[in-house]
């Protein structure tokens, strides 16, 4: 007698499973097929197509009705199963019971909706079977907006899809870069970049907070505040295995339905395959293990000995044009080595990461025509010592060069900025040089680039490499770090020329040697692209040491100090009165004045900082910035409003540029000073910037120094007008900001390129003067803000405590 | 074999950050890598003792706050010219999920 089967489910993987059945035993079973949705197997990878109106659902269906047929499946289709009873081995729907003696559970996954306010409003869908992708076609995408939440592999193609039937769609995801499974941040920049040229905006690091609208989906809410409007919303944030039924009917399960390498559930008399399963603790969503599943599966059920062996599978995105390919491993790891390419000009990205001679793993971008090749060396484990030099161009590789070090700079456009101070575009020089200037002093004298302050040196120098080849011998230049050749110069005047706005951004265009940086270039790319973009550049926290991060100052134990802002060394009684109570009730060890007129508090837990600064801003207090790259304080004297000897009101003068300055970040830490007269009661002679205030008007010294060096500072300017040394101060500062080296306080950069040059910019010419005020303002207005209020709240501050207490635990 | 302990989410640390467990060991800092692997090791620098947990990530090496020692996270020994070692705990990723060796919660109970 036939034996019973009974298919829960009729996916892709049940579907070629009942394949492999019919195939190798057409009469052994009796087949019962129950499936939710009312057909029968397509291949659900093709919705994008359908989607994006490439294809339609006849295109893509499988297994339909008349197939099921001819093999005599008795099809359920819209009859979900809701119960299985197996001491009776019998599965129920809600129109009776089917007896079986074989049972197969492919129940698949569902989608995993974001727990957020909003959630169910009309117009919210996810993207996982016909029904959602009729539903968003059906919503009349044409000129709408549409947001995507989640940048993994579904979530693009659902933005692409929906991009192509004219919608305007932005994608939000969670981390740092796209798809970050399957890619790394370099070729996950390389995507994104494809898909802005095609219209979708991209909001990395973006964190949902709510979806807005009143009857219907209107917005999409972030937790930064961003809003995107939104007339359908998509969640495609991951899927989780379907196992309500094995959980009703008692069968193992884990994440998902737990399955022996047979594919034998905890019930031998029962089989599962698909999403909806896991073996070894792992589970699965791309096809071909799944495919694998159905071969095993089908063996089992014929009696047959069989193992499901999963093994590494290859990644590609279904959207037209965006080309990349990732298989395997390819995690840094110890003894693990990379063998990188990477042509900016083409847009292209390879990374093949090795280990002992074999491919572990492969991530391509641009250019995946070897990918398959890479993947074959990589699944038979090949010795590719033997070809280890020329590897990574590929089979077909016939005796290439080196990629060219000058690629990025012979890539610029002829009108590519390179001499800011002189407004010298690339062509200019070309053609100075291509006129018989082949020394830097010809250029010099020829084109004005370089004569100023200095700093893009480098990159004339590497425009006249690349325009006169080898004839051109260029001085070395001293490089920013172990993972480029390029001097700090350089990576800021092509992070401005070439439009770079992320730290991969910067790594994929200049040709990073490694593939996430180190300790030492990662805080100065941060630095130069808040300076350069501040309106566009999202800060990258991870890139910051230690004190920005936790903006606090970092002891030699591991606790904190907390400094107070206090405006030009004033205070207030009440202020004193908060200051006193907060180092009270966090048990503050020790309570001492600074140099620089501000209250510390040391010994601070790193837990107990977000409530201390709830507290402290509580009482109008801000953070004073003691730990910053950035402005750290005005130091002062009384002035005249209460000394004898007093000219001008100094207390006043050093309020006002603290409260202009305050919160900017810039190359180095930042400290002021502001005498009344020149006895420097405020020591403002040894001050990055000092003012010394006598009848006539202000004295304005720079680039003094008291800390590894002592250093008196120089007269910048002398003017009678208040209103005017503060916007020479202020220009003085932004040329700072957007000139010198990470690291470099202002004494050594004024050293660098002369304090003439830093005079012709900030005090000679005022039209320089108020075009660096208005860009410092502009920076302001996003950084002018007290980073305590942003942690302070008592949502953020379980971060700031231990993941876990293991030894509270263990107690109990 | 390895006993594990789930010690919270993936996402309770931040990508190329670190947070600490503290245990009957003492504290121990729990990275998590640009590409979401995870490791522990003991929250002291070999050096001067400095807190690794609040180092600079960069691939699998962090940088100590203090005085900028680099460290293998694999193996916890000092990079460069440095000489140190520092331990490493087992630890993994599981369904969005960080499991630590259980063995620092139980050497506690026995105490």
């Amino acid at each position: 007698m036939k034996q019973r089967l009974v298919v829960v489910g009729a996916g892709m993987a049940s579907g070629r499973m009942l394949e492999h059945v019919f195939e190798a035993a057409p009469d052994a079973f009796d087949v019962t097929l129950f499936n939710a949705e009312p057909r029968g197997n397509y291949n659900r990878l093709m919705l994008s197509p359908v989607l994006s109106g490439e294809k339609t659902y006849e295109d893509i269906v499988t297994h339909d009705g008349d197939w099921y047929a001819a093999h005599g499946v008795d099809c359920r289709f819209g009859e979900p199963v809701v119960r299985i009873d197996r001491a009776n081995r019998v599965v129920y729907s809600n129109a009776g019971g089917v007896p079986y003696d074989r049972l197969v559970i492919a129940t698949g996954s569902a989608p995993f909706i974001l727990p957020v306010p909003g959630k169910d409003l009309p117009g919210v869908v996810t993207y996982r079977d016909l029904e959602d992708t009729e539903a968003m076609i059906a919503a009349g995408l044409a000129g709408r907006d549409a947001v995507v939440i989640g940048g993994g592999l579904l979530g693009l193609e659902a933005a692409a899809g929906m991009a192509a039937r004219g919608a305007k769609v932005t994608v939000i995801h969670l981390m740092g870069h796209l798809m970050e499974r399957q890619l790394d941040p370099a070729a996950g920049y390389l995507l994104q970049k494809d898909l802005e040229r095609r219209g979708i905006r991209v909001h990395c690091k973006g964190a949902t907070k709510a979806i807005l609208g009143k009857g219907r989906v209107e917005a999409v809410l972030l937790e930064d505040g961003m809003v995107y409007p939104a007339d359908i919303v998509c969640m495609a944030v991951g899927i989780r295995p379907e196992v309500r039924l094995a959980n009703d009917a008692h069968l193992e399960v884990n994440r998902g339905v737990v399955v022996d390498d047979a594919m034998r559930t905890s019930d031998p008399a029962i089989l599962a395959l698909g999403e909806c399963v896991e073996h070894d603790g792992q589970l699965f969503g791309l096809v071909a293990p799944l495919y694998d599943q159905a071969k095993v599966a089908a063996r089992t059920l014929l009696g047959e000995e069989a193992a499901f062996r999963p093994v590494q599978t290859a990644t590609k995105l279904k959207v037209t044009g965006c080309d990349l390919f990732s298989a395997g491993d390819f995690a840094d790891g110890e003894g693990r080595e990379d063998i990188l390419f990477r042509d900016p000009g083409r847009g292209i990205y390879k990374r093949l990461v090795l280990q002992d001679n074999r491919i572990l793993g492969v991530v391509m971008y641009g250019d995946t025509g070897d990918g398959a090749w890479f993947a074959s060396l990589m699944k038979d484990g090949t010795d590719i010592s033997p070809m280890r030099d020329t590897l990574i161009f590929g089979p077909a590789y016939q005796g290439g060069t080196a990629p060219d070090p000058l690629a990025a700079v012979a890539a610029l456009p002829p009108e590519a900025e390179i001499c800011g101070c002189n407004g010298v575009c690339k062509g200019r020089i070309v053609d100075a040089v291509l006129g018989g200037a082949v020394t830097l002093d010809a250029v010099r004298a020829e084109t004005k680039a370089s004569s100023s302050c200095g700093t893009c040196t480098g990159l004339v120098e590497q425009v006249m490499a690349a325009t006169l080849g080898e004839s051109f011998v260029k001085p070395a230049a001293q490089a920013m770090c172990k993972c480029t050749g390029m001097s700090h110069e350089d990576v800021r005047r092509l992070i401005h020329s070439m439009g770079l706005k992320s730290i991969p951004a910067v790594m994929q265009e200049l040709g990073w040697k490694t593939v996430g940086g180190c300790h030492s270039c990662r805080p100065a790319l941060n630095y130069y692209l808040i300076s350069e973009w501040p309106l566009e550049y999202q800060d990258d926290r991870q890139s910051r040491l230690v004190n920005e991060r936790n903006h606090a100052n970092i002891q030699k134990d591991g606790t904190y100090s907390v400094v107070p802002r206090m405006w030009g060394g004033v205070t207030t009684p009440a202020e004193l009165r908060a200051i006193a109570d907060a180092a009270e009730k966090y048990a503050v060890p020790m309570v001492k004045v600074t140099g620089g007129q501000r209250i510390d508090l040391l010994g601070v837990r790193k837990e107990d900082l977000p409530a201390m600064w709830a507290d402290l801003n509580a009482a109008g207090l801000v953070s004073g910035h003691a730990y910053s790259k950035g402005l750290r304080t005005v130091k002062t004297c009384v002035g005249s409003e209460f000394c004898r000897f007093g000219t001008q009101d100094s207390t006043g003068l050093g309020i006002r540029l603290e409260k202009l300055l305050w919160g900017s970040w810039t190359p180095h830490k930042v400290k002021l000073g502001v005498s009344g007269c020149p006895r420097n009661c405020a020591e403002a002679t040894c001050k990055d910037v000092g003012v010394v205030c006598v009848d006539s008007g202000f004295q304005i010294g720079v680039a003094g120094a008291a800390g590894m060096e002592l250093k008196e500072t120089q007269l910048l300017a002398t003017t009678p007008s208040a209103d005017e040394a503060v916007e020479i101060i202020t220009a003085f500062i932004q040329l700072y900001r957007e000139s010198a080296r990470y690291l470099d306080r202002p004494y050594k950069w004024v050293a660098k390129v002369g304090l003439d040059w830093v005079k012709s910019q900030v005090v000679e010419d005022p039209v320089m003067r108020r075009a660096l005020c208005e860009r410092f303002e502009i920076s302001q207005s996003v950084y002018r803000r007290d980073p305590w209020a942003e942690h302070a709240a008592p949502t953020e501050r379980a971060k700031w405590g231990p993941l876990a207490d293991l030894t509270l635990e263990a107690a109990e | 074999m390895t006993l594990y302990i789930d010690i919270g989410a993936l996402e309770d640390i931040p990508a190329q950050g670190a947070r600490v467990v503290r245990t009957s060991e003492g504290c121990v800092a729990v990275f998590r890598t640009a590409d979401d692997r995870v490791f522990a090791l003991e929250d002291r620098c070999a050096h001067r003792g400095g807190p690794l947990s609040e180092g600079l990530v960069h691939g699998d090496r962090v940088t100590c706050p203090l005085h900028g020692w680099v460290f293998d996270m694999n193996t916890g020994e000092a990079q460069g010219a440095d000489k140190g070692r520092i331990r490493t705990f087992a630890a993994k990723v599981e369904g969005g999920r960080i499991f630590l060796d259980a063995a620092l919660l139980k050497r506690r109970s026995a105490a």
